[in-house]
C-alpha cells in the first residue's frame, strides 16, 4: 500500500538530510533492507496509535532543533568505577579520550570498521534484531537508525568482561543530530557490563542490538544526560538464549523529550529479562518508556519497573507489553508503571498490556499515579526532617524499587547520589 | 514547660469548633495524664501541638519554654523539643527506619546549632537504646514501622522519644492496642526517660496505663474544655464511675 502523501513527504525530507556511510557488501545489504522497511512504513506520525501519547514530531523532523549545551559542575559519573571508556561526542567516535579498545573477555571494533570488514557475528546481528522487532509493530525509527547510522560499537564477548564497558555521550554542539547504533554479542557463558552516560547529541537516534546466548549474562546501567533540551529516540533489542540474562535499567533526569524502547525476545527456555527505569523531570519534559517483551520459551522471567517523579508540566508516558506466546508455559510476567506526581500540573499516561495464549503462566501488572503521602510526610516532620528533606526522602523511597534492578552495589549509589543531587537542586521552598 | 491559654481550634474543612477554650500548664518535669470520653478533643490537641495540617487555631495561645509554638513548622517544634508519639504510627515503605532515625536526629541537632552525629556513634546509641525496648536489629533495618505488629509500632515510638530526647513529650493513646506486657515494656520505656528536665502528657481512655506511668496531675477533657483537674486519684475515680458522675458533677 503506498503511503499517503504528508508521511512519504516527511519521511523523505528526513532521508533528504542523512546520507548512509559505505561499507562491505553485507552491511549495503543490510542497509538498504533497513531503508526498503523505512519506506514501507514511513515515519511515525501523531495519529498513529504507538504514538498516541508522543508527539514524533521533533524526532522525525528534517532537521534537530537546535539544543543548548548544559554545564555542569557535577563529578562525573561512573567516576569511581573501574571501567572502560569509550567517548562520543556529538555521535562520533573520540579516540584520544577513550581508552585502548582491548580488554580480557572481550572483543571490541568500531562500528565502521566491523562493517567494512566481513566478521560473521557482526553480519549476523546488524540490523537482524531489529528486524524482528518490526512486527507486530512497526519501530520506523530504528528502521531509519540501521539505513543511516554512522557510528557506534560492536562488542563481543567470550568470558567474563574484565571490567565495564562505559560508553559515553558527549554533547558539544548545539545542532547536533546523531545517529548511533550499537551491536553487542554475548557468547554462551559469558558476562558483560555495559555503561552508558551522556546526553549525546541535541538530537539522538541511538539502536542496541543485543544477542544474549544460552548462559550469558547482559547488564545495562543508562544515564541519560542532563541538558534541558536535548532530545533522544532509543532502541534497544534483545534477544535471550536458554538460561541467559538481560537486565536493562536507565534513569532519566531532564531532556526536553526522550522515548526509550525496550523490545525483548525470550527464545530459550529459564531465560531472565528485567527492564527497569527510574525517571524525575520538571517542568519541559516528557518521558515515554515502551517496552515490549515476548515470551517465547518455557519457565521465563520478566520484570518491568518503571517509576517516573514528575512536577510543573512534565510528562511521562509509559507503554508496557507481555506477550506470552502458546509455547512459552510457566511464564512469570511482571510489570509495574508508578507516577508520583509531586503537583497538580503534572500528567502521566500508562498503558499496560497483556496478551496471553499459554495457559499455565503467573502474570501481573499495576500501574498507579499518585501524589506524596501526606501522613508520611507530617511523621517525618514531627521527627524534625525538614519539608524539602522530607520529600527527598519519600521521593527516594519510590524510586527505591526500581533502583534495586540495578545489580552492582557501587553503580546503584552512583545513580543514587546522582538522583538525590537532583532532588536538592530541584526543591521548591 | 508547656502553657496553653484560651485555646481554640476549629476543623480548616468545616465551620466545626473541636477546643474551645483549653487552659493548661505543664511544669518541668511534670506527667500529666488527660482523659475523657471519645470526641472530647484530646486527639486533636495532639494534632494542633505538633503542627498537624487541617486545623485552625481561632483564639488563644501555646508555649513552649516560652516560645510560641504555633506560629512554627513541625519540624521546628520538633527541634525545639517536642514529641508527639502517635496513636496510629505511620508505615513508610522504603525508607529505613536506622535512616530515618538518623536523618532526624541530625536535622534537629542541625536546627539547634549542634553538631551531627557520626554513623559510628549513632549507631552506637541505637544499638544501646533499642536493647532496652527489645527491639532486635530486623526491626531497625526494615522501613519505618513496615511490617511491624501494634506493640512493636508503639515500642519505635518510645525508641525515637529516646533517641530525639525531647522536653516535652505527648503520648497519644499510646496504650491502645497493647497488650499488658507490651504495655508495660512502653510504660518502662517511658519512664526511664522521666527526668526533671522532661515533661509528659499523656492522653487516654483507661486508667491502666497510668498504673504504670504514675502522673502528677489528671486533666479531665470533654467538649473541648479541660473540665475537671485534679491528682492520680481522679484517674482512679474515673475508672470506678465512668465519665458520666464527673459530667454530671460538672453540669
Amino acid at each position: 500500500m503506498a503511503l499517503a502523501q504528508g508521511r512519504h513527504d516527511a519521511t523523505e525530507a528526513r532521508l533528504a538530510t542523512l546520507r548512509a556511510p559505505s561499507g562491505a557488501g553485507w552491511a549495503q545489504v543490510a542497509r538498504g533492507d533497513a531503508l526498503a522497511r523505512l519506506r514501507a512504513t514511513g515515519l511515525p506520525e501523531r495519529r498513529d496509535e504507538y504514538w498516541k501519547y508522543t508527539r514524533p514530531d521533533r524526532l522525525t523532523s528534517a532537521d534537530a532543533p537546535r539544543a543548548a549545551i548544559f554545564d555542569t559542575d557535577e563529578t562525573p559519573l561512573y567516576d569511581d568505577i573501574d571501567r572502560l571508556r569509550i567517548v562520543f561526542v556529538d555521535g562520533v567516535f573520540d579516540a584520544d579520550a577513550s581508552d585502548d579498545l582491548s580488554l580480557a573477555g572481550i572483543e571490541i571494533e568500531r562500528l565502521g570498521t566491523a562493517t567494512s570488514a566481513d566478521i560473521h557475528w557482526v553480519r549476523d546481528l546488524y540490523g537482524v534484531l531489529e528486524t524482528r522487532g518490526q512486527t507486530p509493530v512497526a519501530r520506523p525509527l530504528a528502521a531509519l537508525n540501521t539505513a543511516m547510522a554512522t557510528d557506534g560499537i560492536v562488542i563481543r564477548a567470550t568470558g567474563r568482561a574484565a571490567k565495564p564497558v562505559s560508553l559515553v555521550y558527549l554533547h558539544k554542539s548545539e545542532v547536533s543530530d546523531a545517529i548511533l547504533h550499537h551491536c553487542i554479542k554475548i557468547e554462551s557463558g559469558a558476562d558483560l557490563t555495559v555503561l552508558e552516560n551522556g546526553p549525546a547529541a541535541a538530537r539522538f537516534n541511538k539502536v542496541m542490538e543485543v544477542d544474549v546466548a544460552d548462559g550469558g549474562a547482559f547488564h545495562h546501567v543508562r544515564a541519560q544526560g542532563r541538558d534541558h533540551e536535548r532530545q533522544a529516540v532509543t532502541h534497544i533489542f534483545a534477544r535471550l538464549g536458554t538460561e541467559s540474562t538481560f537486565k536493562s535499567f536507565t534513569m532519566t533526569v531532564n531532556g526536553v523529550l526522550t522515548r526509550n524502547e525496550a523490545i525483548v525476545e525470550l527464545t530459550g527456555d529459564n531465560a531472565v529479562a528485567h527492564v527497569a527505569g527510574a525517571i524525575v523531570g520538571d517542568t519541559d519534559f516528557h518521558h515515554d518508556d515502551t517496552v515490549f517483551i515476548t515470551h517465547d520459551a518455557v519457565n521465563c522471567e520478566s520484570r518491568q519497573v518503571f517509576k517516573k517523579v514528575l512536577r510543573n508540566g512534565a510528562t511521562g508516558v509509559f507503554q508496557g507489553k507481555i506477550l506470552v506466546k502458546a509455547d512459552a508455559q510457566k511464564t512469570d510476567g511482571y510489570q509495574i508503571s508508578q507516577a508520583l506526581l509531586l503537583d497538580d500540573d503534572a500528567q502521566f499516561y500508562a498503558k499496560p498490556e497483556l496478551e496471553i495464549y499459554a495457559d499455565d503462566v503467573i502474570c501481573s501488572h499495576g500501574s498507579t499515579t499518585g501524589a506524596i503521602d501526606e501522613d508520611a510526610m507530617f511523621y517525618l516532620r514531627s521527627r524534625g526532617v525538614p519539608k524539602g528533606e522530607a520529600q527527598d526522602l519519600l521521593v527516594l523511597a519510590f524510586l527505591a524499587e526500581a533502583i534495586e534492578e540495578i545489580e552492582d552495589k557501587a553503580i546503584a549509589d552512583d545513580i543514587l547520589a546522582r538522583l538525590d543531587a537532583w532532588l536538592i537542586r530541584h526543591r521548591r521552598a | 514547660m508547656l502553657e496553653i491559654k484560651n485555646l481554640h481550634v476549629k476543623l480548616e474543612e468545616e465551620d466545626k469548633a473541636i477546643l474551645k477554650g483549653v487552659d493548661l500548664s505543664v511544669g518541668a518535669g511534670e506527667v500529666h495524664a488527660i482523659m475523657g470520653p471519645n470526641g472530647s478533643g484530646k486527639s486533636t490537641m495532639s494534632y494542633v501541638l505538633s503542627g498537624r495540617d487541617g486545623y485552625e487555631v481561632t483564639a488563644g495561645s501555646a508555649a513552649l519554654l516560652g516560645k510560641d509554638i504555633l506560629a512554627m513548622e513541625p519540624e521546628e517544634r520538633a527541634a525545639a523539643g517536642l514529641f508527639l508519639a502517635f496513636q496510629y504510627p505511620v508505615e513508610i515503605p522504603g525508607v529505613g527506619n536506622m535512616t530515618f532515625l538518623r536523618t532526624a536526629l541530625n536535622a534537629q541537632r542541625k536546627a539547634r546549632g549542634e553538631e551531627e552525629m557520626s554513623a559510628a556513634e549513632f549507631l552506637k546509641l541505637i544499638r544501646a537504646k533499642a536493647k532496652d525496648l527489645q527491639i532486635d536489629a530486623d526491626m531497625l533495618k526494615r522501613p519505618v514501622n513496615m511490617g511491624f505488629s501494634g506493640g512493636e509500632k508503639k515500642r519505635n515510638e518510645i525508641l525515637q522519644m529516646a533517641i530525639l530526647e525531647p522536653k516535652m513529650c505527648i503520648l497519644d493513646e499510646t496504650d491502645s492496642g497493647l497488650d499488658v506486657d507490651a504495655m508495660k515494656l512502653v510504660a518502662s520505656g517511658v519512664n526511664a526517660l522521666r527526668d526533671a528536665g522532661r515533661s509528659f502528657l499523656v492522653i487516654t481512655h483507661y486508667q491502666r496505663l497510668l498504673d504504670h506511668i504514675v502522673p502528677d496531675v489528671v486533666h479531665i477533657m470533654h467538649d473541648g474544655r479541660i473540665i475537671k483537674t485534679g491528682g492520680a486519684d481522679l484517674a482512679l475515680e474515673v475508672e470506678r464511675n465512668g465519665y458520666a458522675d464527673i459530667l454530671g458533677e460538672v453540669a
